[in-house]
């Protein structure tokens, strides 16, 4: 056996230029990182503050800047399928053969859900739910940073496929038996199912980790009935993601057991069924589907009501929406075949649950509607990327509804229409949710605000840049195009698909605006500083600590009286007083472990695809050591002094009162005023 | 201020582009080119568009105020607005909670009837009936080509489906690699076609003319090049066809058909004039092997 | 971050460190554990008459093997039930007995378990032989790994418990608890492995 497996010099790509052009600006990138980290003699600091921390609010920010350095790789692939596809009309076969446009389709979309999405919401929940139930961590902080490393690692993973050797070829999904071992024989599928498999275990802890945290480490008075609804969305979503990725972990693991072991789960021959992955995948997916969005209406409930100074309206049936939408969203997962046959019975029955899942949605674009009626609204980026997200989604979800009815979905199934609806839904809904949840949180995070000027430039361009994208693929979807094609003859496609390759060069224009936005907003954040911890004139209790939060979040747990906490308190002119008697607070420690544990887990992996079975070995066997070292560590946790804290607390205000005494008028609001 | 005013003009006129720019889309591509799924050509296709219309308009009576609203109540109730009623503790109403509950409740409630029946008018496996009798073609999908049999007519070809108008299709589909899917836009209904398997779709070309068939699933490197040619021709202008191709010397014979099995893309419309018996059910039954356990044949051991 | 070192402190303020949090996580791990296993069992349950020509359950379950297996990871169950008796007793010794010999018993599992699927490949009736096969194997295999780390797991314990001497409340209580949830949760898997694919296979 040889000693690197099956891995050789000719799996680096030197002959395809594009490739390596990306694997070289790839590692300039790195070398560039290593390289000012070194400069600024970073390393102790990276590695005692963030690398081995178990804080949520830093793991939080480091998974978040995992999405946006994923969102630029997966817009990248987007930029090159929508150029390949402008161009290759007729006898022109455009700049990516076959081959390298499969990957790009298929890392593209792994990419954004995977590696962008996931991680994005993931953080976003970090950051805020801990801080808006006035807890002071999650429940396990310890797996939180297994958690974020396992995804790290992940990303890792699917980035070195582009340098040593190749991605999957199958699509996002990686159908059998395209996938089989007979039709994808390289290492395409492996990296696909490794870093899924990998990252996918990070997520199930996650789901566990906050469900718990949710649960049992409300501060006294927060009722279920009293927690913001965003705390109420990622319940709900930590609930859809325990139900659901052990569906994934194992449909994956099947798949692995026929590629690696010469099973027959899946294969065409020796009884496998192709159907049974197709179900088994989409039992999963579609419940992945509702874990992106619920947190991105969370979003839109907590920016809303802040920005239109009015409490949510229809609290109560927002929740029962939210929780209606998460049973249902088990018992729609066969739209996604209508086309494979199943009868009219069956297809009929999951085309109208699919329909019933869009009444609470329109439920809750009504009360967000109406919390905007009668308020006062301040069009800030939040508000603008809520606004943005009310129009588009509900397109989005008008052409969800049209797939949903069977008969239509026959001649739309796998058609440009189909990729505009999600496409619709996705930017629509999650990322522009997102996004204004970057920018609502980004003070709280970092204590000073983004910049708002390139904020609302990126999302002007975002905006017009999606509908000049996506709507031509509509009509293109009408047209009979099908997805997935890297060329094509038909030239009534081609003016769609130049508008909508126009598009995404609008897209890009917004990203780059994100990008100069954040390049502003930390050279100009003196300027721009959240002093007091509330730049908003919030509701919830996150904005009743400074920014950032000192690093146990509250000096002494609040107690609550009401929904929309934080504005509760401040009608009741409770504010935090100077020399409150203040107690020791116990805190984890920070700890390598699980990073150490998601290093061993990426060589197992990297190892596997490559069948390097000692390396495969050890790496599983280090992972183990890790574990069981960590927990014979006793000292994994310490108490701060009550003296530390009122030093702390005491600096706080103080600066709070000085800035008072510079800078006049509604800047900083006092409770009571 | 300016800028607000003249994003928020930007941000009203925006929604209207879409439905603009879906109609701009229907009027567009003249004379010649394929109009796709909006322009079909038999009954099935038809009935398919009219559902696709009459869904979008019952959809569009929730969309349009939902878009209106949002518009409408961000620009009255901006913050600089200071005329507009601003009610800062009010946040339920049971009016309006049964309102939004309702209408989408109503909406649904018609949509799940239309799809019940439609669904089951529209379920690819329901023969349809017309004066002339079916015609039997069988469909396997291979990389990255469509093999077409007509069993009872003997001939088989690759790439191209001629069909005679009027005449009920009875398509009998399997695939001899991945997983494709077996689509006409203009005639309607596309339906899986899977290893093993054989999936059915009935459908009906109602007026001559030259469609574009392709594979609705990714199923490799040559997948961009999986179409066919559908000819819809009378049908004394497919007797015609069947009998020259029954004349040209071209079996498809197993030693032929193994070539064929080879992977290759862009392959030309090719038509033989005979084909091998059950060659279809063959293909299906290489894939299931023996589904009988042999136990008996264990105890003697 | 300060990194103070801590003096004597009595019960203070709110406590977030290991308490009835960590097995409520550990049940809803299970919860997905259960998840997982009911998702092996449907595949199972779509493959299990794809022969292709291969053995059935039939040709090559022996009931009688499988009852002695079962009657071995049933007692395992019984014995760590009563390391636990002697964990609230505070009686390490004891606990360190009882766990040692239902590591045994967990032994004696895995191995027949090993046993049995090497003969079965050694006759050409490996996982790779039909689809049936790949589910039954996949099935009784991902249970038995389960039970695997978990005598790892239970190994590691009573070394733990032998070196350290920890007292037995806080956290080596909640360790000993979830690993006693895993290891009967295992053995209800077991019985609806043993139920639904030998039983009712052969």
């Amino acid at each position: 056996m040889p000693f690197l497996g099956r891995l050789t010099w000719a799996d680096i790509p030197f002959d395809n230029p594009i490739e390596m052009g990306a694997v070289v600006f790839m590692g300039l990138v790195v070398a560039a990182v290593l390289g000012v980290v070194t400069y600024y003699r970073a390393w102790g600091y990276l590695w005692k503050e963030w690398i081995t921390s178990v804080d949520h609010k830093r793991i939080g920010v480091m998974y978040i800047v995992l999405a946006l350095v994923m969102l630029l790789r997966g817009f990248s692939d987007a930029i090159m399928m929508r150029t390949q596809q402008a161009m290759a009309f007729d006898n022109h076969p455009g700049y990516l053969p076959p081959g390298h446009y499969d990957q790009i389709f298929s890392a593209h979309g792994v990419i954004m859900i995977f590696f962008m999405a996931m991680p994005f919401m993931i953080g976003l929940m970090n950051i805020a739910v801990p801080l808006q139930i006035g807890a002071r961590d999650v429940a396990f902080p310890f797996l939180n940073s297994i958690s974020f490393w396992l995804t790290a690692v992940s990303v890792g993973l699917v980035n070195l496929s582009l340098a040593i050797g190749e991605f999957a070829k199958t699509g996002w999904l990686a159908y059998p038996p395209l996938s089989e071992l007979q039709f994808s024989p390289g290492v395409g599928v492996d990296y696909y199912i490794w870093s899924l498999q990998i990252s996918g275990i990070g997520t199930l802890l996650t789901g566990i980790n906050f469900f718990v945290t949710i649960l049992k480490m409300r501060c006294p008075g927060m009722t279920y009935m009293k927690m913001p609804v965003f705390v109420w969305t990622a319940l709900c979503t930590n609930v859809l993601i325990m139900a659901a990725f052990p569906i994934l972990t194992v449909t994956l693991a099947l798949l692995t057991l026929d590629r690696y072991l010469g099973m027959h789960f899946f294969t065409n021959d020796l009884g496998g069924n192709q159907m049974m992955y197709v179900n088994l995948i989409w039992a999963w997916g579609h419940p992945e589907v509702y874990i992106l969005i619920l947190p991105a209406f969370g979003v839109f409930s907590e920016v809303v009501p802040t920005f239109s100074r009015k409490p949510l309206f229809g609290y109560a049936s927002m929740v029962m929406a939210t929780v209606a939408i998460t049973f249902l969203s088990f018992v729609v997962w066969l739209h996604h075949f209508f086309t494979m046959g199943s009868g009219a019975d069956v297809n009929a029955f999951f085309g109208i649950t699919t329909m019933i899942i869009a009444i609470p949605t329109g439920v809750k674009i009504f009360n967000w509607l109406f919390t905007i009626f009668r308020g006062r609204v301040e069009f800030s980026t939040p508000i603008l990327w809520t606004l943005g997200f009310m129009v588009t989604f509900t397109i989005g979800g008008m052409t969800g509804v049209m797939l949903a009815v069977p008969g239509a979905d026959f001649v739309l199934h796998n058609s440009l229409f189909l990729i505009a609806h999600f496409h619709n839904v996705i930017i629509g809904g999650v990322v522009f949710g997102y996004l204004a949840g970057l920018a609502y949180w980004f003070p709280k995070a970092f204590g000073f605000k983004l910049n708002e000027t390139w904020g609302k430039r990126a999302f002007w361009f975002w905006l017009v840049g999606f509908y000049v994208a996506f709507m031509p693929l509509y009509v293109l979807g009408f047209l009979g195009m099908t997805r997935r094609m890297n060329h094509y003859d038909n030239p009534a496609w081609t003016p769609w698909l130049e508008i909508a390759c126009a598009g995404a060069l609008l897209i890009m224009c917004g990203i780059i605006c994100q990008v100069v936005q954040i390049y502003v907003s930390i050279r100009d954040r003196k300027n721009n500083i959240d002093l007091t911890g509330d730049p908003w004139n919030g509701r919830t209790l996150e904005w009743s600590v400074s920014s950032p939060p000192p690093f146990y979040n509250f000096a002494k747990t609040p107690v609550v009286h009401a929904l929309d906490a934080l504005e509760d308190l401040k009608t009741r002119g409770i504010v935090q007083q100077r020399d409150e008697a203040y107690e020791d607070i116990h805190m984890p420690r920070n700890t390598p472990a699980g990073f150490m544990i998601a290093v061993a887990a990426a060589v197992m992996g990297f190892a596997l695809i490559w069948h390097i079975w000692w390396m495969a070995a050890l790496g599983v066997l280090a992972g183990i050591a890790t574990l069981i070292w960590r927990t014979c560590d006793d000292d994994i946790d310490y108490w701060v002094p009550a003296s530390e804290v009122a030093r702390i607390e005491g600096e706080h205000l103080e600066r709070v009162e000085a800035g008072r005494a510079t800078v006049p008028g509604r800047l900083f609001e006092v409770a009571g005023e | 201020m300016k800028t607000k005013i003249k994003g928020l003009l930007w941000h009203s006129l925006r929604p209207g582009l879409p439905p603009g720019l879906l109609l701009a889309g229907l009027a567009l591509p003249l004379g010649g080119c394929q109009m796709g799924v909006l322009d079909p050509a038999g009954a099935v296709g038809s009935a398919e568009k009219d559902l696709i219309i009459t869904s979008t308009l019952l959809m569009l009576i929730v969309v349009v105020p939902v878009i209106v609203m949002t518009l409408l109540f961000a620009w009255r109730y901006r913050a600089t607005n200071t005329n507009a009623t601003y009610a800062p503790t009010w946040s339920h109403s049971v009016k309006i909670e049964v309102i939004v509950w309702a209408v989408p409740l109503t909406i649904v409630a018609i949509l799940a009837v239309l799809t019940w029946v439609t669904t089951h008018a529209l379920d690819p496996y329901r023969p349809l009936t017309a004066k002339a009798k079916p015609l039997e073609v069988q469909v396997v999908a291979l990389d990255w080509k469509w093999l077409f049999v007509y069993p009872d007519l003997g001939i088989a070809t690759v790439n191209q489906l001629t069909l005679p108008v009027g005449t009920p299709l009875d398509f009998k589909i399997t695939s001899d690699s991945v997983m494709n899917s077996f689509f006409v836009p203009q005639l309607g209904s596309q339906i899986y076609a899977m290893a093993g398997m054989q999936t059915q779709d009935h459908l009906i070309a109602n007026r001559p003319g030259t469609y574009q068939g392709l594979s609705a699933n990714f199923s490799g490197d040559g997948f961009a090049d999986m179409h066919f040619v559908v000819d819809a021709v009378s049908p004394a202008k497919f007797e015609a066809w069947v009998k020259s191709t029954r004349a040209g010397h071209s079996p498809l014979d197993a030693k032929v058909f193994r070539a064929v099995e080879e992977p290759s893309a862009k392959v030309p419309p090719t038509l033989y004039s005979s084909v091998q018996p059950d060659l279809f059910n063959d293909i299906i039954a290489k894939y299931q092997g023996k589904a009988q356990g042999f136990h008996s044949a264990m105890k003697e051991d | 971050m300060p990194d103070q070192v801590l003096t004597a402190h009595p019960e203070h303020g709110e406590h977030h460190g290991p308490g009835p949090n960590t097995v409520f996580g550990f049940w809803l791990y299970l919860m997905t554990d259960c998840i997982l296993f009911a998702t092996i069992f449907a595949a199972f349950a779509v493959s299990r008459h794809q022969y292709a020509g291969g053995p059935t359950g039939h040709d090559i379950f022996d009931l009688k093997y499988v009852g002695v297996e079962t009657a071995l990871l049933l007692i395992s169950s019984v014995t760590y039930g009563f390391a636990m008796l002697s964990a609230f007793k505070g009686d390490r010794s004891l606990v360190m007995l009882w766990l040692g010999i239902t590591f045994l018993f967990g032994l004696g599992f895995v191995g027949m378990e090993i046993n049995e699927f090497s003969h079965l490949v050694a006759e050409g009736h490996g996982p790779d032989r039909s689809a049936f096969l790949s589910s039954f194997f996949t099935l009784v295999a991902t249970h038995g790994t389960h039970v695997t780390l978990g005598l790892v797991w239970m190994m590691t314990l009573m070394l733990q418990l032998a070196i350290k001497k920890p007292p037995l409340e806080g956290v080596y209580m909640n360790r000993l608890m979830c690993l006693s949830l895993f290891w009967h949760f295992l053995d209800i898997v077991w019985i609806c492995v043993f139920t639904f694919v030998y039983l009712m296979g052969v």
